[in-house]
């Protein structure tokens, strides 16, 4: 009898229903590529703050006794075409790279998220006008909007940034307008807006939690983008300029030398592939836990 | 079919305007005088001069504008601040080269693409669904400089089968053509075909689970014929609007790429004309590119309506 009751009772028992970030993150722990992921980025973020402790030697100082050494014992990853330790530039331009992904897209964001609430919240002449623009942004292939952005600023890191935050923008535009056209029509914002709150406080406090997920699954998968992106205008010449170091430009390097010193062409890449695909993963995990169309 | 045509053809028309403002306004960022950029490390005050009246500098920004898009109207993108040389010249030169590479590039990623689509989402779950999806996020995750400076490293310096770097026209000497040009092809497209294979793979999935694909079969037909003819011809559309996207990376990879193997087009004239300040010749590049690119889209859109009948009527 007392089993029969035993269901009964749990069942009355008050039950704390989950919250949505809650259940996203049960999802995604579910997902071990998507966590494997999380941790490599993890691994990279204090690579980049705690360089100073981790590199072994500085990683702008030439030595012209230890030009193109081959990776051992003294530089695990070599030296470069000037002796320095490739092992430490590699660990400082972890620094350039995840400061690019991150920098970059907060400006994406910055710029996309309120002209894309904006477009799809007032809709009429607003809209029409930005989502104009967005679509010639968008006519410009993305790489090279952002080295014609950065050749016009001048090459430098801070510059690199701004082009790709501007060149990347627009897309965030357009996924927050048609995140907002979805949700401006469901009863909870009608019902706001039937108390008498103010549009203002109707996108912010309503509409922007709401539209939130995918913004967060976008903005992941655009670090990937973006880290390519930085390194791609510093392999060019357009992004950190040297001494400092940087992938994209220790890549720049290391094709002159790839018959004598290849050790030189390898970490760099390593690195940049291994954050981006950690980037990549963690954002295919994230869509799959935060996106409702995936469930 | 005709109506289709001239709407979208006509919706072309705003967008290149304002690319045109966009490109126009990239000017605008130059710190300081732009005629004394433009002149170049000389600032020669003849040439500065001359740049002045010739951009016309000292008039109002839409008065500058308005010359300026008349010009590019006219076929006249300006003179290269660096050889004289008209800008359109410049691109005209460059453009086979880039033209030939990106043709190649694509070629390659369908032909990679596609299959591995298609073998990914029948054998879902299976050993080849995995393989496929780690050649995926491999290409999504692998910059291209970096695979052509590896491919550079194995295939010219390991086992000096192919050339480093350089270019022959294919009319010279077709055979050293494609073997120069068949590594940076695939460089360029490995990324595309990766990004191919996802379309592939969940346009088929889609498919193969429709109700007239489950009546192929029950028809008996051989799965061979129920994959290929029934399901892939209508995955086909999907793929074609979304691969379209992928235009873009195949215009801005053509740079990197172009930079690594020294080929000598459109890619590396904007990256020269960055380094030598002849900023006119960048403008000009990003243009023809943007309308390049929108053109693309739009043989993609037509090609979309071809493959889809119910568009049609």
């Amino acid at each position: 009898m007392s089993a029969i009751l035993a269901p009964t009772a749990v069942a009355a028992a008050p039950i704390r229903e989950a919250g949505p970030w809650q259940r996203a993150w049960r999802r995604l722990r579910r997902r071990r590529a998507a966590l494997l992921g999380l941790v490599v980025v993890l691994l990279f973020i204090l690579l980049a703050v705690f360089a100073p402790w981790i590199a072994p030697q500085d990683p702008i100082a030439a030595s012209w006794a230890a030009i193109r050494k081959a990776p051992g014992p003294d530089h695990w990853f070599g030296t470069d075409d000037i002796g320095r330790d490739v092992f430490s530039r590699v660990i400082w331009g972890t620094r350039a790279s995840l400061l690019a992904g991150v920098i970059s897209v907060s400006i994406s964001l910055l710029i996309g998220v309120p002209l894309g609430m904006a477009a799809g919240f007032l809709g009429g002449g607003v809209d029409a006008v930005i989502s104009r623009v967005t679509d010639a942004f968008l006519a410009c292939p993305f790489l090279i909007l952002a080295i014609a952005l950065a050749a016009f600023l001048g090459p430098s890191l801070t510059n690199a940034m701004i082009a790709i935050g501007v060149s990347a923008a627009p897309v965030f535009v357009r996924l927050s307008r048609g995140q907002v056209l979805s949700v401006k029509v469901e009863d909870y914002v009608e019902a706001a807006r039937a108390v008498g709150n103010s549009p203002l406080r109707i996108a912010l406090r309503h509409i922007l939690p709401n539209i939130t997920a995918p913004l967060i699954v976008q903005a992941t998968l655009a670090i990937a983008a973006a880290v390519i992106a930085e390194a791609s205008l510093s392999f060019l010449g357009l992004g950190q300029q040297p001494p400092a170091p940087s992938w994209g430009s220790m890549l720049n390097t290391a094709k002159n030398y790839v018959d004598n010193a290849p050790w030189m062409a390898i970490s760099p890449g390593v690195s940049i592939f291994l954050l981006v695909l950690s980037f990549n993963l963690l954002g295919d995990g994230l869509r799959d836990a935060m996106d409702p169309r995936q469930r | 079919m005709f109506a289709f045509l001239v709407r979208r053809i006509a919706s072309l028309f705003p967008t290149l305007v304002l690319v045109s403002m966009l490109i126009f306004g990239l000017q605008q960022l130059l710190p300081g005088d732009p005629a004394k950029i433009l002149a170049g490390e000389d600032q020669d005050p003849q040439v500065v001069a001359y740049l002045r009246t010739k951009l016309h500098l000292d008039q109002p920004l839409p008065m500058r504008y308005a010359y300026w898009v008349g010009g590019v109207v006219r076929g006249d993108l300006g003179e290269s601040t660096r050889n004289q040389e008209p800008v359109l010249k410049l691109i005209a030169q460059k453009l086979p080269v880039t033209a030939e590479l990106a043709l190649l590039a694509m070629t390659i990623a369908l032909l990679i693409g596609i299959p591995a689509g298609i073998v990914s989402a029948v054998g879902r779950g299976g050993a080849w669904d995995y393989l496929a999806n780690g050649f995926a996020l491999w290409g999504l995750s692998t910059p291209n400089f970096w695979l052509g400076i590896l491919m550079i490293m194995l295939f010219s310096v390991q086992l000096g089968w192919l050339p480093a770097s350089g270019y022959v026209s294919p009319f010279e000497d077709l055979g050293e053509n494609l073997r120069s040009m068949i590594m940076p092809a695939f460089v360029l497209g490995n990324a595309i075909a990766a990004v191919l294979m996802r379309h592939t793979r969940s346009a088929m999935l889609q498919v193969l689970s429709a109700d007239y694909v489950r009546t192929a079969r029950a028809k008996g037909l051989d799965e061979r014929t129920v994959v290929i003819k029934h399901a892939l011809r209508n995955a086909l559309t999907p793929i074609i609007t979304l691969g379209a996207l992928e235009l873009g990376t195949l215009l801005s990879g053509a740079v990197l790429t172009e930079q690594v193997f020294t080929i000598p087009g459109f890619g590396k004239l904007i990256v020269d004309s960055v380094f030598n300040r002849d900023y006119l010749v960048v403008q000009g590049v990003v243009l023809v590119t943007a309308t390049a690119y929108m053109t693309l889209n739009l043989l993609a859109d037509l090609a979309y309506f071809l493959v889809n009948p119910r568009l049609r009527y």
